[in-house]
């Protein structure tokens, strides 16, 4: 098993606020939206630095996505700012008419994701987000795992033409991936070689995926980890490649099975390479108060949670 | 620029298109375009600089305008058609299958003349928005409409819009309503009344103007004095009064047209109000 190291925990939105710094810094066109959130998407320095290109919407999230939708045409680069919960459900018909069906170049940056927002409750846990945003044609899907992968994605998402939905959280985490790692769009990321059992993760659940893999390691199975950040466009090739490998799988996500990453992977082995499959993800309920390493693991969402699927799944081989 | 005996000419024309594409699909929205195609023909023939051909969707250096009543598509795809961005023969495909004339108006098919999908209503004011702020940003002088129904000011979103236009000075959009008072179920004052409309306006900090929208001489006026209005720091809005169904004389006074058709006989009998001006498509 690699072996996988971190210097400190850091959120993800922090990650989103450098990357965003990054990009705006290149591309004079990138301008920045919030709904009054600017502090908790980490978005002040962006303000800061382009006062200009930043647009304070006040608390009305389908308006935002409008302007969003508008300042494309003109040739503006928007990335819109606010918790996951009100960057989707609260606006689906707005991103899906304004934005998915219009080809617009928004970029929909959704922070507070998941049950790890912690005390805030259910209200604000999004988690159908992926799902939702996973449906609509046009629509690109991006869920990267630890603070530098996120800044690395919040700069990546400019270049990519059309509408992205990326995600990222509040807690901090293990910062394990390297700044100067190649991000791409589409393109999952190999963590381990191994042919026993292959563990897709996305989010927060990838540091857990890592952790079990080295428990699995201990117990001499050997686990193929793969971080997929971009949920939509799936890796099909990489999928597909790991489990004619390993010939079971796992998946591993902070979002309701219906409609995420592994009803993702599900469809695509379904019809590509029919493949025994366990799911680690939220049940069909919703979430509650609760500090985010006590809901992770009343949920069932970490590292020992995945051993179990693993060993589970590798039954029925 | 054209004398309004000219434009006359060309909106009663569009009205022609208007019916013969409702008919012809026997499904569409006949109502609301008949009452705005003064204001349509004003905008795309007199009012708007802008640039048919080649389409750009950027629209830098030109005026922009927004449907964001998109049931409208029939008058709107008219004058599109008769001001260039497309062969006024594709608007017999309107509403039909592989169509570039969707029922409401769209930007997949890559028709000329639209700049983002409505239909779903409340959303338009909100991206008129973005596209002034665009303006701005692009130190690009011109102006950016948007028509809206009155029925459609009852969605929320609309006064987020106008809140935020008005709170963000944006004085390089001008919002247009379609006052006609009848909306799908009903007169808007029984299905929801709207109150003052002219208040709510002036309340959200808009510098409010009202026309006869079926009068071109008040309608070229008040655009006129709205866009003489722009850049004072402050949105400008023109109520619109029309009469739904306008020049037919039995689809005005009721709510009824808005979205039928009509059948063969009540299609000759409506024709019979208008010449055919420029020549049917």
């Amino acid at each position: 098993m690699k072996t996988y190291t971190f210097e400190e925990k850091k959120d993800t939105r922090s990650g989103f606020g450098l990357g965003l710094l990054d990009v705006a810094r290149k591309n004079p066109d990138v301008v920045g939206l919030c709904a009054d959130l600017t502090g908790s998407l980490k978005m002040n320095d962006f303000q800061k630095e382009f006062p200009d290109r930043f647009f304070q919407v006040g608390i009305a999230e389908a308006n935002m996505m409008g302007i969003a939708a508008g300042l494309t045409i003109g040739g503006k680069i928007p990335y819109t700012g606010t918790f996951a919960n009100f960057s989707t459900g609260r606006v689906y018909d707005q991103i899906r008419q304004s934005i998915a069906y219009s080809e617009k170049n928004v970029k929909i940056c959704a922070s507070h994701a998941g049950l790890t927002l912690g005390e805030d409750g259910a209200t604000h846990q999004m988690l159908e987000d992926i799902g939702m945003m996973r449906m609509l044609p046009n629509m690109s899907v991006v869920v990267p795992c630890d603070h530098n992968q996120t800044r690395l994605a919040a700069a990546a998402i400019a270049a990519h033409q059309g509408p992205v939905y990326l995600r990222f959280g509040r807690p901090k985490v293990p910062n394990f991936t390297s700044l100067e790692e190649n991000f791409e769009i589409g393109k999952a990321i190999s963590l381990n070689a191994g042919g026993d059992v292959s563990i897709f993760a996305t989010g927060h659940l990838v540091w857990e995926a890592i952790e079990a893999g080295k428990q699995l390691h201990e117990e001499g199975i050997e686990a193929d980890i793969i971080n997929v950040h971009t949920i939509k466009p799936l890796d099909a090739e990489s999928i597909i490649q790991s489990v004619a490998k390993t010939g079971c799988a796992v998946s591993a996500e902070e979002h309701q099975l219906h409609g995420g990453l592994g009803d993702a992977i599900a469809h695509l082995l379904a019809s590509e390479q029919p493949t025994p499959m366990q799911m680690v993800g939220v049940r069909d309920r919703f979430g509650e108060s609760g500090k985010p390493h006590e809901l992770m693991e009343k949920y069932g969402l970490g590292a020992k949670n995945i051993v179990q699927a693993a060993k589970e799944v590798m039954k029925r081989k | 620029m054209k004398d309004i005996k000219a434009l006359q000419d060309i909106a009663t024309q569009v009205r022609r298109d208007i019916l013969r594409m409702v008919h012809a699909a026997q499904s569409g929205h006949p109502g609301g375009p008949l009452g705005c195609a003064d204001l349509f023909t004003a905008l795309y023939f007199r009012v708007m600089k802008h640039n048919p051909s080649p389409f750009s969707m950027d629209g830098k250096g030109e005026d922009l305008f927004f449907l964001s009543n998109g049931h409208l598509s029939a008058g709107w795809y008219s004058v599109l058609a008769r001001s260039g961005y497309f062969d006024k023969g594709e608007l017999g495909s309107f509403r039909k299958i592989d169509t570039r004339l969707q029922g409401h108006p769209a930007t997949e098919e890559g028709l000329p003349g639209v700049r983002v999908a409505s239909g779903s209503l409340g959303q338009g004011l909100s991206v008129a928005n973005g596209a002034a702020l665009a303006k701005k940003l692009n130190n690009d002088p011109h102006t950016v409409y948007c028509l809206m129904g009155d029925g459609e000011q009852q969605e929320g979103q609309i006064w987020e819009a106008a809140m935020f236009a008005a709170g963000r000075k944006i004085d390089n959009i001008i919002g247009i309503v379609d006052y006609n008072g009848q909306q799908i179920d009903g007169a808007v004052d029984d299905v929801m009344p709207l109150g003052d409309l002219h208040a709510k306006w002036e309340a959200f900090g808009w510098k409010v103007l009202t026309m006869d929208g079926n009068k071109m001489e008040d309608v070229l006026d008040t655009l006129a004095q709205a866009k003489a209005s722009c850049g004072q720091q402050q949105p400008v809005v023109i109520l619109m009064h029309t009469e739904m169904g306008y020049g037919v004389d039995f689809m005005m006074g009721t709510h009824e047209w808005h979205g039928k058709p009509p059948n063969d006989e009540q299609f000759e009998k409506a024709m019979a109000n208008f010449d055919e001006t420029l020549g049917d498509y």
